[in-house]
Formats: C-alpha cells, structure tokens, sequence
C-alpha cells in the first residue's frame, strides 16, 4: 500500500528539484553573463528571482502541512527539517546570482573596466560544479557525492583570499602610477580600475557564499540519510 | 572533575532476562531481555498482536491468571525474581500497580474506591486513611475536582476523570511501580492530555510502564522506548533517539508506517 505521507512529500520533493534547476541556471546565466559579456542574460537572471522567491514560499507551506498533517518521524522528520534548510539555502544562492548579475552589469557598463579577470573564471567553474554536486546528491540521495562537495569548500575560500591579495596589489599599483605622475594619469579611469577591482570582489564573495550553501545543502543529505550532523567541524562527541 | 561531565548513573527498576512466554504451545514472547529504569517512563509500542501487553502483564504476574501460560526466564524487581516460588503474587502487585484501557471504579463512592487497597491492607483509622485518599487524589490530579463529593459514587464521574480515580487507587498503596496498558485510548484529547502530564508528574515517585498505540504519545510522554513485533522486542532505546533516527530498519519502517 502506497504511504499517503510519501504521495504528498512527492509534490514538495518535485517543487523543491524544480527550484534547484532554476538556481543552478541562475548561477550559471551570471557566469556566462560574466565570461561572454551578456548584459541581457545578466538582466534576465535579476527578472527571474522572483519565481524562486515564490517557489520558496510555496515549498515552505507544503512542508508545513506536511509536518502538521502527518506528524513525520524517524528519516521522514529528518527529511522535512533538511527540505526546510535547504528551501531556504536555494532562495539565498539565487539572491548571490542576482548579487553576481548586479556586478557583471556594472563591470560592462564600465568604459574603464579590468579585461582580467584574475581567479574569478576558476572560482566561477569550482562554484558551478560544487552547486550541481548539491542538486545532484539531493535529487539521487547519494552521501558520496555529497562528501565530494564538502571537499571542495576549502578550495573556493582559498581562491576568495587570493583574490583579496591580487586585487589589494592592483590597487597598490593604480595608486603608484598616480603618485609617479600625478599631472599626466587619468583621474578617472584610475577611478574605474579601482571600482572595477571592487566589483570583482564583490562577485568573489558571492562565489565564496554559493559554494558555503552548496556545502550546507551537502550537509544537510548526510543528515536525512545518516542522521549524522557535519556541520561546523563538529565531531558527534561534542554534540553530546 | 567537570560537573558537566558527571553522569548520573540511573538505575534499572526491573531487569528482564531471556522471558520465554507461552499461551499453550503459541510462543507469544521471545527471548526478551531489556532493563527498565527507575523513575522513568518507558514505552511500549508495536503493532496489535506483538505482545506488548502480554509482556506488561507479566511484570506483575497478571498473566498467571490465564489458564496454560508458561513463562521462562527471569523478571527482578529490585534484583529480586518475582517469579520465584516464594512470592507473593499479592505483595507483588501492590508494589506494581496496573491501570487499564477501560477505567474500571469499583460500584462504590470516591472516597471508598480509593480507601479500598489500604483497607485490605488493615488499615482501618479513618484519618489515616483520610490522609491516604486526599494524598492519592491529589497525586493523581483529581483532589481538586471531587474534593467537595467525595461519596459520589465513582461511576458517576467522567472517562477522564474515572481513569484518574483509577490511578489514585492504585497509588493509595503505595506502589513502586505503575503498568498503564493503552491508559488514554478511550478518553478525549483534552482528558488525554491531562493523563499524559499527570504520568510526567508520577515519574518522580514511580517507575512506569506503559502500552500505548499512539506512537505520538510515546514519544511525548516516555524517556526510553522499546518497539516489540511478532513477539520479539526489536529495539529499546532512548525516546528521542528512537523517534528520529532508530538503529532498527524494522522499527523505522513501523514507526514512519510503512508497515503495521
């Protein structure tokens, strides 16, 4: 006999995949937004938060009847308090792709502009493979997968800090120029560079938080499948 | 030594060792072996049929009183074998209280329903015994309902109420123990809900068992769990442990009902 409770978790389970694959093209449109200068894909990345935005609440009341309607525990509770999280973490990255599609339109309306893009094209890639790691280890419950994505985090943090360094050092750089020739540097295409290094930050920061609530939703597979917490570096004994 | 790393070390009221129990050549126990912990609540749940009952009956020897039962193995009640030969089943029951399904008061008032055990136990002073009633009454969450109509007769009161008054008689001799065999599957929610709190108050006093079908209030009302099927006791453990990520794949699937 088919479980009531599983034909109805199928709906949220569906609404919730649905989601994932528009927050993946979300993330992927800025990306190449980004890599093939695409002002339009950018803009349509920002109009198409909104579906998420719904999608967020509509899977937020699916659960909530869910939880109040069958009284789930065991994996079925645990499924419902990941599915909550990870509601919740899918909303934020696609905010990060419209954050990501906010600085490419600035970046190409910019005259003055940086063509180098430092670790930005690798952190995009790493980002990319981290998220659909996530959807992908959520859709087909699989822990390994999911173990596979938490490895990778290190990585685009690591990158995040370098691109701290190289674009502190550009900076430093502008700033020499001008001093060695105050009268004949140009005011405000130094301006822009320096914006333009900004903005490159910001977009690594935006990379550095997808691939933190790729590694959350990652997370959170572990916990409905082994009802093991991963969170925080936190081994079992100090959970106690 | 950190404080926080202390640990209370709770001790187990009644030990149950390999019971075997059969009604006939039917084997309706198997080889259960748990510990039920003093001052706690512990729940037994199972599917209709997997001896739940059968098991709670038998720690007050309650199953002796059906014809071609054998029971094997060994029960201790503060490491004493209540199935040696020398107990008495009568001393044995009143350390170990049972409460039923359907409340069942004695055709007499409130007050004569809860005096009834002390009485047969000779005492006899009426202000003895007055102490005895109020004290049970109000244990039993009732005082405060009858306390004005104490010779009404006990039949006359509510389910809720009845099974209560149930539960105060059984404490005015002063048990150990307290069975409770599905003690709020024929009250209301909101009666329901007054049993379940007032189990929460008894376990600083007393040991409980109880047998419940609602898995719900299991978990609301027990500290361990034991999930029993076809006779065999699957799993025992911590409530909140059992209830959200059990070690038995047999008692996930029964309690998320994917069978039973």
């Amino acid at each position: 006999m088919e479980r009531h409770f599983k034909n109805e978790y199928e709906h949220l389970f569906a609404s919730l995949i649905k989601m994932g694959s528009y927050v993946e093209e979300a993330v992927e449109h800025s990306i190449k937004a980004l890599l093939t200068n695409q002002i339009n894909l950018a803009k349509q990345v920002i109009d198409g938060d909104n579906r998420i935005n719904v999608l967020e609440i509509v899977n937020d009341n699916l659960i909530i009847d869910l939880l109040a309607l069958h009284q789930p525990v065991a994996t079925d509770l645990r499924m419902l308090l990941a599915d909550t999280r990870i509601n919740n973490h899918f909303e934020r990255i696609g905010d990060h792709a419209v954050n990501l599609a906010e600085s490419v339109i600035i970046l190409l309306n910019s005259k003055n502009s940086k063509d180098n893009l430092l670790e930005i094209p690798k952190m995009a890639e790493l980002t990319k493979k981290m998220l659909q790691g996530a959807i992908n280890c959520f859709i087909h419950r699989d822990v390994q997968l999911a173990e596979s994505v938490l490895k990778q985090d290190d990585e685009v943090d690591d990158l995040n800090k370098s691109m701290m360094t190289l674009v502190a050092q550009e900076i430093y750089i502008e700033m020499e120029e001008k001093v060695a020739n105050p009268k004949s540097h140009d005011t405000d295409k130094n301006l822009e560079r320096i914006k333009s290094g900004m903005e490159l930050l910001r977009i690594s920061r935006n990379f550095e938080r997808i691939s933190d609530l790729a590694t959350n939703i990652a997370e959170e597979v572990i916990f409905i499948i082994q009802a093991r917490t991963v969170k925080h570096n936190i081994t079992v004994s100090e959970q106690k | 030594m950190d404080p926080l790393e202390l640990e209370i070390e709770i001790i187990s009221k009644i030990k149950v060792e390999n019971l075997n129990l059969y009604y006939g050549s039917k084997q309706v126990l198997k080889n259960i072996s748990l510990n039920i912990k003093a001052n706690q609540v512990t729940a037994l749940i199972g599917p209709s049929g997997c001896g739940k009952s059968t098991f709670i009956r038998s720690l007050n020897r309650m199953n002796d009183l059906i014809d071609s039962t054998r029971t094997e193995g060994t029960i201790l009640l503060d490491d004493v074998n209540i199935y040696d030969k020398d107990i008495d089943v009568v001393e044995l029951r009143k350390k170990v209280g049972m409460i039923f399904q359907k409340s069942n008061p004695f055709p007499k008032s409130i007050y004569e329903n809860v005096a009834f055990g002390p009485r047969i136990n000779g005492i006899n002073n009426k202000k003895t015994l007055d102490e005895i009633v109020e004290k049970s009454l109000k244990r039993a969450a009732l005082w405060d309902e009858v306390n004005s109509n104490l010779n009404k007769s006990g039949l006359a009161l509510s389910g809720g109420q009845q099974q209560r008054l149930c539960i105060a008689r059984a404490l005015a001799v002063n048990p150990e123990v307290l069975l409770m065999d599905e003690p709020a599957s024929a009250l209301d929610p909101i009666a329901t809900a007054k049993i379940e709190e007032l189990i929460f108050e008894l376990k600083q006093k007393y040991t409980i068992v109880i047998v419940t079908h609602n898995m719900q209030q299991a978990a609301r009302v027990s500290d361990e769990t034991a999930f029993f099927y076809l006779g065999d006791l699957v799993e025992i453990n911590e409530t909140k442990k059992l209830f959200t990520s059990p070690d038995k794949k047999q008692t996930e699937d029964y309690i998320t009902g994917r069978f039973g």
